[in-house]
């Protein structure tokens, strides 16, 4: 088997599928995916729900249909053919690009490549992540653990259910259940406001009567073998509960979606810098990470909302790929840095290391701490003078944030560019 | 007069919009902060549809389910009879995306189709 390639992706879920099919799109000859399971797609085959590629493909599709676009194109569109092995598992990086992975056919591969793309995707946060008290019965389930076993392996993982956590699997799962025939009790939010889609609260929540509960958490789960109860509390504004608000709720299924983390434990070993609140790489505008010729897309730099950005976010990869392999990069005198100011929890790139000619502007993605209406995202460079400001009515924690800062504006006189929501009526 | 409350889903927001009606006859719709909730919220009170995403059962695939979908949206109403009937279909391997599992789904005129390709279970050909 071939061993050494230009380019090798890790996971071959909607983000390493984009940058597969960018990448070959940019002439990029000789491309290996890896991915741990039977299948291409990620996390998609399991999404059934319609939703995806309102962006991208400008109509609806399902999580299944998204995927197969992809995996079609990749397989049928082009001669120059992609090397695809599933049921592959990487199991370290190194510094200098070589990658370890075994699989049943060829037992413990060393591959070397020129350019690494890490799309490894993310993964849920458990219950022992939120360290919820009370016994440890049967019948608590991630969202995702639950979406699998409904919509791939066919079984209904119980009959009476509460949600924790209003993100959007957590509310589509609530409707998923309802529609199999499982009662949903409520869906708890511990946050005044809902981390997901609006909407998905109109469509899973409101067309079923499932009720949202905002400042409520479960403080307890009881049951001898699998779970019988939970009792369900109030919190206040530092989210503890409330003494005298809690009642019980009856159930057998508790499912979690409270919140992503990206999987970064390859990239980790590999010793590269992650940024504390996206959980993700650090990187430039090319998405690479502080190891040149290592880059990072998708979920496994900084949770998405929709799959749509993943592969947006893909196909900015799939072609820095190509410009790194050619060696066409040339690099500014000094980096410039995109740092979160008032309301910003993070920005993606963290920082702008190319000049680039003919580029007349960078999309920023950020994504904010709290709602507000009616604000302005504004740029400020090092002495505060203000470069851009973008107005937006609205802005949720739910929602990522987009918005293009033009190239003429990042001159050579800044090291930083702060980033900020501003409220237009602050009193 | 009657009124019905109306969340738009148009943006964020999420605008609390009211429709006051007399029958099917719309009078007023207030509580929009642009003109997107009112086209949302008459189509809302008008018809409120839905694209149904389920799963059907199949039998000799590599995987015991395939996933389906409405290809159009049906009415919000029929949900959940509808979700009683695609319980009993059955569908062999192998499965294509795009392929009808059912024609004419409660009536609606929407049949009901694949959004997944499932192989036999003999199959030895890699996905």
């Amino acid at each position: 088997m071939k061993l050494e390639y230009d380019l090798v992706i890790i996971g071959g879920g909607p983000a390493g599928l984009a940058v597969a099919l960018e990448a070959r799109r940019n002439t990029v000859k000789d491309i290996l995916l890896l991915e741990r399971d039977k299948y291409l797609g990620g996390i998609l085959p399991q999404c059934i729900h319609n939703g995806f590629g309102v962006q991208y493909f400008k109509e609806e599709l399902t999580g299944p249909e998204y995927a197969e676009r992809f995996i079609d194109q990749l397989n049928h569109d082009n001669p120059n053919k992609v090397d695809i092995k599933t049921e592959t598992m990487v199991i370290k990086i190194t510094t200098n690009k070589g990658i370890i992975a075994i699989n049943r056919d060829d037992g413990l591969l060393h591959i070397q490549a020129k350019a690494v793309v890490l799309a490894m995707g993310c993964r849920e946060r458990t219950r022992e992540a939120i360290a919820i008290p009370g016994d440890r019965p049967a019948g608590i389930f991630t969202a995702g653990t639950a979406q699998r076993y409904i919509n791939i392996e066919g079984y209904i993982p119980g009959r009476e259910v509460v949600v924790l956590g209003s993100g959007d699997i957590g509310m589509i799962m609530a409707r998923r259940m309802t529609l199999e025939g499982a009662r949903v009790k409520a869906v708890l939010e511990i946050m005044p406001f809902s981390t997901g889609l609006i909407r998905n609260k109109v469509q899973c929540l409101d067309d079923f009567n499932i009720p949202l509960k905002f400042n409520h958490t479960i403080t307890r789960i009881e049951g001898e073998k699998r779970v019988e109860r939970v009792t369900v509390a109030q919190v206040d504004k530092n989210l503890q509960a409330i003494p005298g608000t809690e009642e019980e709720i009856s159930c057998d299924t508790i499912l979690l979606s409270v919140g992503l983390i990206p999987e970064n434990e390859l990239t980790r070993e590999a010793g590269i810098k992650l940024d504390p609140v996206t959980r993700g790489p650090i990187v430039n505008e090319s998405r690479e990470t502080e190891i040149e010729g290592i880059f990072a897309c998708g979920n496994v730099l900084h949770v998405h909302d929709l799959a749509d950005f993943v592969t947006e976010e893909g196909e900015i990869v799939g072609s820095a790929v190509s410009e790194y392999l050619k060696r066409n990069r040339k690099f500014r005198s000094q980096p410039i840095k995109i740092v979160p100011g008032d309301n910003i929890a993070y920005v993606v790139p963290q920082h702008i290391d190319f000049i680039v000619p003919g580029r007349k502007k960078i999309k920023i993605f950020m994504r904010v701490k709290k709602p507000a209406e009616k604000v302005s995202i504004t740029f400020k460079d090092d002495k505060g003078d203000m470069l851009a400001s973008y107005k937006k009515a609205i802005v949720t924690p739910g929602e990522m944030v987009s918005v293009y800062l033009p190239e003429v504006l990042l001159g050579d006189r800044s090291k930083n560019i702060t980033v900020s929501i501003e409220e237009e009526n602050k009193e | 007069m009657e009124g019905k409350e109306i969340i738009c889903v148009s943006c964020p927001k999420g605008c609390r919009i009211t429709v006051q009606n007399r029958g099917e006859e719309i009078i007023s719709i207030t509580g929009n902060d642009c003109p997107r909730g009112i086209k949302y919220a008459e189509e809302e009170f008008v018809n409120s549809l839905r694209i149904l995403p389920t799963t059907v059962k199949v039998i000799g695939g590599e995987l015991p389910l395939v996933s389906v979908k409405t290809e159009k949206a049906i009415p919000k109403r029929l949900l959940l009879e509808a979700m009683v009937e695609i319980a009993e279909i059955e569908v062999k391997a192998p499965v294509k995306i795009g392929q009808i599992i059912k024609d004419d789904l409660m009536g609606t005129g929407v049949s009901l189709v694949a959004t997944r390709n499932i192989k036999r279970a003999d199959s030895n050909q890699h996905s």
